[in-house]
């Protein structure tokens, strides 16, 4: 489904973010991006849709070469990947219904998306996925009104009426308290085995990660350092990613807190 | 800023290094010296006696200019009604010509750095450089005397003010809503409508409003230079020493200006 070789990126300046990175993700699968902070975990997703234009490298989704395409073969390429961002990326000022359907904007003409008419087939599909989201009855608030949940869900529904082949997911939690987090990571979990997606899910949580998800790549000063099962992330190996630290020592029993 | 070692291995802070302290000192020192060459110029070159005599003069104008001449009003609704007329069609068509170039000149929506920005930008300066009155003053030799001469200066004083103000809030705009509308694949008129102007709409429409009430006080002088309105009025009557006249126009702009500011206060609080 997704295929990238030799991926690099250095950024005016010198940073080399990423540094030939090769990795491949099957239709279906749901892979967790795990490293510390300036790894590159953003800067590979962004190189996949070209939101960050690579240095070098390529990239091939759904047998369509992505780097190297001229404007409108990337704007066709970008319709089969779904963004989901941290901060949720919904355009505040405008309703939820029309957030949802942007994700169709690639599909539509200019004066349609002016006049806000997209097909009924569109809006048909809106609906389910709001449905489906736990969002029934919201269409007409604004985005600016949600919760960070119900945002989060608005972003997941905008990048799944794509119809996407690829979901590319950037910290979907870093901005939610730990229930809401495992609320939105079952629900991307469900919705990408529904519809057999490929996913990447950069993620800080490494246990929340263990808990949701078939693969982990950890990646360490733009190169690949870990790739496998969550079994096989021993304690070595977080080590390996994030540096030195006891990983066995947990938050010390509440009694304590309060002596 | 500058550390120095003090006794027992203690690192003293102070914000700023001697040197320093004496720029800042020589910097204030010439500042003073500069204020009292100008009272010196100034006082060389002012009448005094014109000066002494002002409260007085001041006085009798005053004295000349009351009572009002109430009946006056009645050929001042027409000239006013163009004033207002004048500020609103020049707004629009201000705001026509500058929302356009205020798109070619941000840094976020422009479609070449190199060429639309550059241009867009000295579009926005000279329009901004040269006031209102200046505009008419041209346009009155061109187009004749009238409010149509008025409405195309207020125009072109605008496109100065919301090109500057939009641009800068173009490039305010959050850019991961831009991204977000990008990845869909969306081309770039639609990241324009579905990314920009969500955002830019209440910014947009308090320029707008703003523009309109500074507007209707800049139309009501317009008419000295002969671009029509209340100030052609005002004009005539100050050259036939109508005083009691110029009192009651005086009386008709405040309060004209009053409810223009009153009307765009409210809009904008409604908006933002």
């Amino acid at each position: 489904m997704l295929t990238i070789r030799g991926l690099t990126k250095t950024y005016r300046g010198g940073d080399r973010a990423l540094d030939s990175v090769d990795l491949d993700v099957p239709a279906g699968q749901l892979m967790a991006l795990i490293g510390p902070s300036g790894a590159g975990k953003s800067t590979l997703i962004r190189c996949v849709n070209r939101l960050v234009e690579p240095t070098a490298g390529s990239v091939e989704v759904d047998g369509t070469m992505v780097t190297g395409s001229g404007t409108g073969a990337l704007r066709l390429a970008r319709r089969r990947m779904g963004m989901i961002f941290q901060e949720y990326a919904l355009v505040e000022r405008l309703s939820v219904m029309e957030n949802v359907l942007s994700g169709r904007l690639g599909y539509v003409g200019f004066w349609a998306s002016w006049l806000r008419r997209f097909p009924q087939t569109d809006v048909d599909e809106a609906f389910r996925l709001l449905d489906r989201a736990g969002l029934t009855g919201m269409q007409d608030k604004r985005a600016d009104q949600l919760s960070g949940g119900q945002r989060q869900r608005v972003g997941i529904c905008r990048a799944l009426i794509q119809n996407p082949a690829l979901l590319l997911v950037d910290e979907p939690t870093a901005s939610l308290d730990p229930k809401t987090s495992r609320q939105i990571m079952r629900l991307l979990v469900e919705l990408c085995a529904e519809r057999s997606l490929a996913a990447i899910v950069n993620i800080h949580d490494v246990a929340l990660a263990r808990m949701f998800v078939q693969r982990i790549v950890g990646l360490r000063a733009g190169r690949i350092v870990f790739d496998g099962p969550p079994e096989a992330l021993t304690d070595a190996m977080l080590t390996e990613i994030y540096g030195e630290e006891d990983w066995a020592a947990s938050a010390p029993p509440a009694d304590d807190e309060t002596a | 800023m500058p550390n120095s070692e003090l006794s027992q291995g203690r690192i003293g802070w102070q914000r700023r290094t001697g040197r320093a302290r004496l720029a800042i000192w020589f910097a204030w020192l010439v500042g003073v010296l500069f204020i009292v060459q100008c009272w010196d110029i100034m006082n060389a070159e002012t009448i005094w006696d014109f000066v002494w005599d002002a409260p007085q003069q001041a006085g009798d104008l005053l004295g000349r200019m009351w009572p009002p001449r109430w009946s006056v009003l009645n050929r001042l609704w027409g000239p006013l009604w163009d004033t207002i007329n004048m500020a609103t069609l020049g707004t629009l068509l201000g705001i026509v010509l500058g929302a356009p170039v205020a798109f070619l000149a941000a840094r976020t929506t422009t479609p070449s750095l190199l060429i639309a920005r550059p241009i867009a930008l000295l579009i926005i300066v000279s329009s901004r450089s040269i006031n209102a009155l200046i505009w008419a003053l041209l346009l009155v030799t061109i187009l004749g005397p009238g409010v149509l001469a008025g409405i195309i200066a207020i125009a072109l004083r605008s496109i100065g003010f919301v090109g500057k103000l939009l641009y800068e809030a173009l490039e305010e705009t959050d850019a991961s809503q831009i991204e977000a509308i990008t990845a869909t694949g969306a081309t770039r008129g639609q990241r324009l409508i579905f990314g920009f102007l969500p955002q830019i709409m209440p910014v947009f429409a308090g320029i707008s409003v703003y523009r309109w009430d500074i507007n209707i006080r800049e139309s009501t002088v317009l008419g000295l230079v002969g671009a029509g309105g209340i100030g052609l009025q005002l004009n005539a009557s100050v050259s036939r020493l109508a005083w009691p006249e110029v009192t009651v126009m005086f009386a008709a702009i405040l309060v004209t200006v009053i409810v223009s500011e009153y009307v765009s206060a409210k809009v904008r609080a409604h908006i933002i």
